[in-house]
């Protein structure tokens, strides 16, 4: 089992290095520097020199792989591959358009992203599941039926239409919390309370409708009628065999997300004015920092990786089949 | 001596190469019974089936949406017939009044006065602040206090004249369908009454409603004074191309990487397991958003290449299709190689095996039919999520061109109007009305063809 | 003690209710055991779990009692009828891999009954269930208790499964093909436990099964049941010497065995009706040899032959015996005339799986599915490749037909090496050799037409020359040939039988003239008197075409009826081989003595002297050292367990892999 998680870390690393190398041809190469210079400084300020100016303030203006000009090991070192990205692996991300360390301002951002994100996951998943659960237990009756028609609608409405609506509806008309911002520590609860609550409903239509297929499929297995057989009654046979079954891949499935809460949520703390990660990177897209998405994708991509490893992690725990295998 | 021209826009090319492949795909389909005993049972389904009315009516205005023209300018006679920049489209030509009635700000659903004061001359009076008249809505009226009963005049006799067409179409149907009491109570194989029923709705919404879009702004007017009716439809193609024409990108990606993945193992399998895992670890929305900034400098860097605006935001439509066709296809790619691994232990790939038969062809023959299902499942999924995605990228900058319809950019505009006091609420609530009338549509569809094609559910 | 009284069940489909069960009544007294016989479909299962109300979610109870002790389970409310449910009336599956619940652990899935109904926790439930695991026999049960059902072999989960059912001591057993699944080793193991718990406990079964075999085994009075009705309820001795209802006499006539080699076995034409088509009148008159006019129009009534025989059917000859008088003639050739020259000749055939490991996914190890094989195939004849699962014997057959490359080894097919060949050689090779699979289901591509199924071969081996017609034609001649109509052609799959659809495998493969045809368990999948079909089937294509068969199979009573030669596998190796009549009649390897002691013989007399065989095929991966036999053989010494046997040629046909054979 040790061999296994070492081989999946391992894995990680040539993918990382894949995801290194398609930002960079993205931004790099479909793009050269020059037209970035262009596209920042506006029509009217356009002159060669201002662009010579612009990449050399940012570090634009060396080779992008090989410096022939230099010698020795900063052939390679001195060049924009390597600055801009090989030397994100270790933590170095450069500065924002406006001259702002960006692996600072990803550290103290880290926080506000995730006094939304998380509260907004753990009661998700627990509503979902609660819910899906129930309509698993009154399966084929007409709770089941209206609660999946209902799913099916909820998962129609955009995700816009909850965040604009929820504002206009609680703080705008009601008055019960502030429209939008943040505070620092314990004073944050008002500005959190809906938009964690408008996260939980927009998201708990396509999963309690996915988790119940889930419980489903495990209702109808053979087991289940062995636990029938023996004389359990229905509540014992759905939290004692199909609830333990079923959660297999509903915690699995859910693992891999969680690192990715670090990033936070671009619509809602984008409406709700909450300075964390999203709104960060809404605002770089915004202004087109390009400095700031090229590291938003590497920390991405690295929490991502994080998640399939921690999924790997989390089926060994939860899983008697391959914790002993 | 034409007075319009005809131009084929590159999404129009597509969208009606969709139709021949739907058309194609069809007769197909009729052909072999099998697939047509699946898609029976589609329509066998009456909330799948009503669902699929609704679609229809909103392909039609997508498609009347793209059939593409340059009317020609008022020019001397003489001189060369000289065709405008300005690009219509059939659906324009339709909406003519809806497209050109155009007030000066906002107003309300109905309203025949603007809806903020303005400051007027009154002839012998000095200036006034008062709501003014609009220019076109009510405008027909000499008395603006006559509006409710002219509405309900109108309204009325549209919804008889629609009622009146539903009972024709309905007597059609019962005709050939074995009577009333067959087509009611269910037992026709096809689901009609489900049809009927939504058409009925659908005919008494939609004709009472354009029956007064000549003579007012039935969802008002937004900032610049567009009628937001007419913004609505014209979105209606946007979502549909999002939706059909990405999947049109990814579906020979996926399924290609997908089964060559699943059958032929080995290196070829890890090399695209490790494609598809480094494109799905980048988050989404970002690597959208690159890929769409990059297109951004890509096209403002070479203006010179696209003749009309119109072009320029086709093109931006299209390059979002494709680069939402790129980050997406590595789900559906997954599944299949999934399947591909379980079909190609079957005994029938096996027997012809034995008989020496090529991979490609066993591939082609016996592969690719029976992943099918999952394809077109997918593909019904799909639709829904990306017309959503397409609201949320257009709002947050990296969705269609700002100048091109779409819920999203609708949305986006609209962003500020519930701030205001008194509220402005027409807009959004049209548009997102209007987007989830469409999703929900496709969703209760998508869940038809589900249950009908998949083999766990039956 | 039961009553079952007039039962009916259904299935919703749609709206309608479509009875699976349609008035079944019979009793069963305490300590007795009573079988339900029947082909699939005909509503045995159904009924088995009606009795409880355990019934699929479609299932709906029609009507009728089943009294227990003089309650009427059927009437109870669902919480009362809980506390018989695993208490004084336990069930266990056909299925034991998947009836056991994967994510808890032996002893919490026993403990639950304990705790349920008999009020046990703690130290208490783990000692009483640890005495029930050795009651069931298992070994090491102390491990055991703390062990997930993955960890356990399939013999060993059946008896988990029968451990679960005794917990709640119940008075009534019912066994539902309780041992369909297994190996016939462990097959006769299970049947062998719970008879002993029968008789130990005074417990009454009701068994469920398609095996007149099983049924002969265990049964003291037997049902049998035919499109949801029962037809015939006897005693075991009146059921096996005098069966009354055509039916029943139809499935003795199919079964293969010795005695009937030479003649073709006798086939019930047609199929069961389907549910939602049932006939009025008798349920079997279509497919009934003795049908008269009253039978499509009027339901027999229930009427009594002898006392306690009854039987549902109009028709009152006296009942068939003798069957057996009419032994035909043995056709088999002289075993020692083996022509000089073998269509197929395997040599030393290895296929090995590497098991990677760790890190860098090393090979660790290798899977030695087929561990030096060699085999002979002469023109015309059948060699049966016979063993139970995971011996490696559909490994040969793929191997030989290259589907999966052999690691070592030499397969020539008419004096053309295939190992290695090119795959122009390769090609040439495919017209001689074809295959027919197991699973009819699987084996035909549900979006083809069968004309195109059937032409596959023709097309990709280019047989059958190049002209449009040709094609056609020949479809239609080996349509004809495997007795399907000729419309059959532009139809799918779907729209056939089991039966049918094994027709058009067979059709397939015939396409292109092969000369060798590996069968692998072609009938393991169908009914009785389906197999019956195809195996006359076989046989008639065998003496007009003179294919050989490479025929492999688990099941004793098709090799007695089929082959010419057998080849007995164990764990990747060939243990024994010969002459039928020399392998059948006497057997020199234990563990082939064994395998035909264990199999359940359907006649009166069938209990004979039982080798009774301990523990399971061990796995192919870590095969135990020494003779791969030695722990489960009786006569294992030392040197069985240092050194491999050598092979002892007792005829000039007949080989043995044994130290000590007999």
């Amino acid at each position: 089992m040790l061999a296994y998680l070492v081989r999946r870390l391992l894995y990680a690393i040539p993918i990382l290095i894949g995801v290194n190398l398609i930002t960079f041809a993205l931004f790099f190469v479909v793009n050269t520097p020059d037209d970035m210079a262009r596209m920042q400084l506006g029509v009217k300020r356009v002159t060669p020199d201002a662009i010579v100016q612009w990449k050399a303030e940012r570090g634009y203006d060396k080779p992008l792989f090989v410096n022939s000009a230099a010698s020795g090991l900063s052939t390679v070192t001195d060049t924009i591959f390597f600055e801009k990205s090989a030397r994100m692996f270790v933590g170095d991300f450069g500065r924002a358009e406006d001259g702002r360390d960006i692996a600072r301002e990803i550290a103290t951002r880290m926080g506000p992203s995730l006094a939304i994100a998380l509260p907004t996951f753990v009661l998700g998943l627990f509503v979902a599941v609660v819910s899906a659960l129930a309509l698993a237990f009154f399966r084929a009756t007409p709770l089941d039926v209206w609660g999946v028609v209902l799913c099916v609608a909820a998962m129609s409405v955009s995700g816009l239409f909850y965040i604009i609506g929820g504002q206009f509806l609680f703080a705008k008309l009601f008055r019960l919390v502030p429209i939008s911002g943040y505070a620092d520590g314990l004073d944050a609860w008002r500005f959190l309370v809906l938009p964690v609550l408008i996260g939980v409903v927009s998201g708990i239509g396509g999963s309690t409708r996915w988790y119940r297929t889930i419980f489903l499929e495990e209702v109808g297995k053979d087991y289940v009628r062995t636990a029938r057989a023996k004389g359990l009654g229905e509540h014992a046979v759905f939290f004692r065999h199909i609830l333990r079954n079923a959660l297999i891949p509903i915690l699995t499935g859910v693992v891999v997300v969680i690192p990715t809460l670090f990033m936070g949520s671009l619509l809602t703390e984008s409406f709700f004015g909450i300075p964390g990660l999203g709104s960060y990177t809404i605002d770089a897209i915004g202004a087109q920092d390009f400095a700031v998405v090229r590291s938003m994708v590497f920390i991405g991509s690295l929490l991502y990786i994080v998640g399939l490893i921690l999924t790997d992690i989390s089926y060994t725990l939860v899983d008697p089949r391959i914790r002993f295998s | 001596m034409k007075d319009w021209q005809f131009v084929m826009l590159w999404s129009d090319l597509l969208v009606w190469l969709l139709v021949a492949a739907a058309v194609g795909i069809a007769v197909l389909i009729v052909r072999t019974p099998p697939l047509l005993a699946a898609w029976r049972r589609v329509g066998a389904n009456r909330l799948g089936m009503a669902a699929a009315t609704v679609l229809l009516a909103f392909a039609a205005v997508g498609l009347l949406d793209s059939l593409h023209y340059r009317p020609a300018l008022d020019g001397q006679p003489g001189e060369p017939l000289r065709y405008s920049v300005e690009v219509l489209s059939a659906l324009d030509a339709l909406a003519v009044r809806l497209r050109t009635q155009q007030e000066k700000s906002y107003s309300a659903p109905f309203a025949t006065h603007a809806f903020a004061r303005e400051t007027v001359d009154v002839p012998g009076v000095g200036s006034v602040r008062e709501f003014p008249r609009l220019k076109h809505g009510g405008a027909h009226l000499a008395d603006p206090r006559l509006a409710p009963a002219d509405i309900a005049l109108t309204a009325g006799r549209a919804t008889l004249f629609a009622v009146l067409a539903w009972l024709a179409v309905a007597a059609a149907v019962a005709a050939r369908q074995g009577g009333w009491r067959q087509v009611w109570q269910g037992r026709t194989p096809f689901a009609w009454n489900a049809v009927l029923a939504a058409l009925g709705g659908l005919l008494l919404v939609l004709v009472p409603m354009f029956a007064l879009a000549g003579d007012y702004h039935v969802f008002g007017t937004d900032k610049v004074g567009q009628d937001v009716l007419y913004q609505i439809l014209k979105s209606v193609r946007t979502a549909l191309i999002i939706g059909l024409v990405t999947t049109l990108v990814m579906l020979p990606l996926a399924v290609l990487l997908g089964i060559v993945a699943g059958y032929f193992r080995g290196w070829v399998d890890d090399l695209i397991q490790y494609v598809y895992t480094v494109l799905n670890s980048i988050p989404g929305v970002l690597l959208i958003a690159a890929a769409i900034l990059m297109m951004q400098v890509l096209i403002d860097t070479h203006p010179q290449w696209f003749a009309t605006a119109a072009e320029r935001a086709d093109l931006r439509l299209l390059a979002l299709c494709l680069i939402l066709g790129v980050t997406s296809w590595t789900g559906l790619c997954r599944l299949l190689r999934g399947e591909t691994l379980k079909l190609r232990e079957l005994e029938y790939i096996q027997a012809a095996q034995a008989f020496g038969v090529s991979s490609g062809r066993i591939i082609l023959r016996h592969i690719l039919p029976n992943l099918m299902h999952i394809v077109i499942i997918s593909l019904v999924m799909d639709f829904s999520g990306l017309v959503l995605a397409e609201a949320v990228l257009s709002y947050v900058g990296i969705g269609v061109d700002p100048t091109t319809n779409s819920f999203g950019t609708m949305i986006d505009n609209a962003r500020m109007e519930l701030g205001r006091e008194p509220v402005v609420w027409w807009s959004l609530t049209a548009a997102f009305a209007a987007m989830f009338l469409l999703v929900l549509a496709a969703n209760l569809f998508a869940d038809a063809v589900r249950d009908a094609f998949d083999p766990r559910a039956a | 003690m039961l009553k079952i009284a007039d039962l009916r069940l259904g299935f919703s489909v749609g709206e309608r209710t479509l009875l699976a069960v349609d008035g079944v009544s019979f009793t069963i007294s305490r300590g007795e055991t009573f079988a339900l016989l029947g082909e699939s479909g005909c509503g045995k299962s159904a009924t088995a779990q009606g009795i409880l109300r355990l019934l699929p979610p479609a299932g709906r109870v029609a009507g009728g009692r089943v009294e227990f002790d003089g309650v009427d389970l059927l009437a109870l409310p669902e919480a009362e009828l809980r506390d018989y449910r695993g208490g004084r009336l336990a069930m266990i599956f056909q299925e034991p891999g998947t009836s056991l619940n994967p994510v808890l652990t032996v002893g919490r899935q026993i403990g639950e009954v304990l705790e349920r109904h008999r009020g046990l926790r703690g130290d208490a439930a783990r000692g009483q269930a640890l005495a029930l695991l050795r009651q069931v026999g298992i070994a090491d049960p102390e491990r055991r208790l703390d062990e997930y059902p993955f960890q356990l072999s399939g013999g060993m989960k059946q008896r988990v499964m029968i451990a679960i059912a005794l917990a709640g001591e119940p008075e009534l057993l019912i066994a539902d093909e309780p041992t369909t699944a297994l190996d016939v080793t462990v097959q006769a193991q299970i049947l062998d436990l719970l008879a002993k718990l029968q008789v130990d406990r005074g417990m009454a079964m009701l068994l469920i099964t398609h095996d007149l075999g099983v049924v002969a085994r265990m049964a003291r009075r037997i049902g049998v049941m035919y499109a949801g009705e029962l037809v015939e309820v006897a005693s075991r001795e009146a059921f096996f010497s005098a069966p009354r209802h055509p039916y029943t006499q139809a499935l003795f006539a199919a079964l293969p065995e010795v005695s009937r080699r030479g003649a073709a076995l006798a086939t019930i034409p047609g199929q069961v009706p389907s549910l939602a088509a049932m006939p009025a009148g008798c349920r079997f008159a279509e497919r009934c040899p003795q049908a008269m006019p009253v039978c499509r129009t009027q339901s027999p009534a229930w009427r009594e032959v002898a006392d306690g025989h009854v039987v549902r059917c109009h028709w009152q000859a006296p009942p068939a015996t003798g069957e057996k008088a009419a032994i035909a003639a043995v056709d088999r050739s002289n075993p020692s005339e083996i022509p000089p020259q073998p269509l197929l000749a395997i040599n030393a055939l290895q296929v090995h799986f590497p098991i990677r490991k760790g890190i860098l996914q090393r090979t660790v190890g290798q899977v030695r599915a087929v561990d030096g094989v060699s085999l002979a195939i002469s023109p015309g004849r059948t060699l049966a490749l016979v063993g139970e699962s995971g011996c490696g014997k559909t490994t040969v057959g793929k191997a030989l037909l290259q589907l999966i490359r052999p690691t070592a080894g030499s397969v020539r097919l008419a004096g053309h090496e295939l190992v290695g060949a090119d795959a122009r050689r390769l090609r040439d090779a495919r017209r001689l050799a074809q295959m027919v699979f197991q699973d009819p289901f699987a084996s035909l591509n549900p979006r083809l037409r069968i004309g195109e199924i059937i032409g596959e071969g023709l097309t990709a081996l280019a047989v059958g020359g190049k002209n449009a017609a040709g094609p056609r034609v020949a479809i239609a001649a080996l349509l004809a040939q495997v007795g399907l109509p000729a419309d059959a052609v532009d139809r799918f799959p779907h729209e056939f039988s089991g039966g049918q659809r094994q027709r058009i495998a067979i059709a397939r493969a015939l396409a292109v003239q092969p000369q060798l045809l590996v069968c692998d368990e072609p009938t393991s999948a169908l009914d009785v008197s389906v197999q019956a079909q195809i195996l006359n089937l076989l046989k008639t294509l065998q003496a007009e075409l003179g294919v050989a068969y490479l025929f492999i199979t688990h099941n004793f009573a098709v090799v007695e009826y089929l082959a010419h030669d057998i080849a007995v596998m164990y764990l990747g190796r060939i243990v024994e081989q010969g002459g039928a009549e020399e392998v059948l009649g006497r057997p020199r390897h234990p563990y082939t003595r064994a395998l035909l002691s264990a199999v359940p013989v359907p006649r009166l007399d069938g209990g004979g002297q039982r080798i009774a065989l301990a523990g399971e095929t061990p796995s192919p991966a870590k095969p135990p050292g020494g003779c791969h036999f030695h722990p489960r053989c009786p006569k294992a010494d030392a040197r069985c367990r240092e050194v491999y046997p050598a092979v002892v040629m007792s005829s000039a046909t007949h080989a043995v892999a044994c130290h000590h054979p007999d």
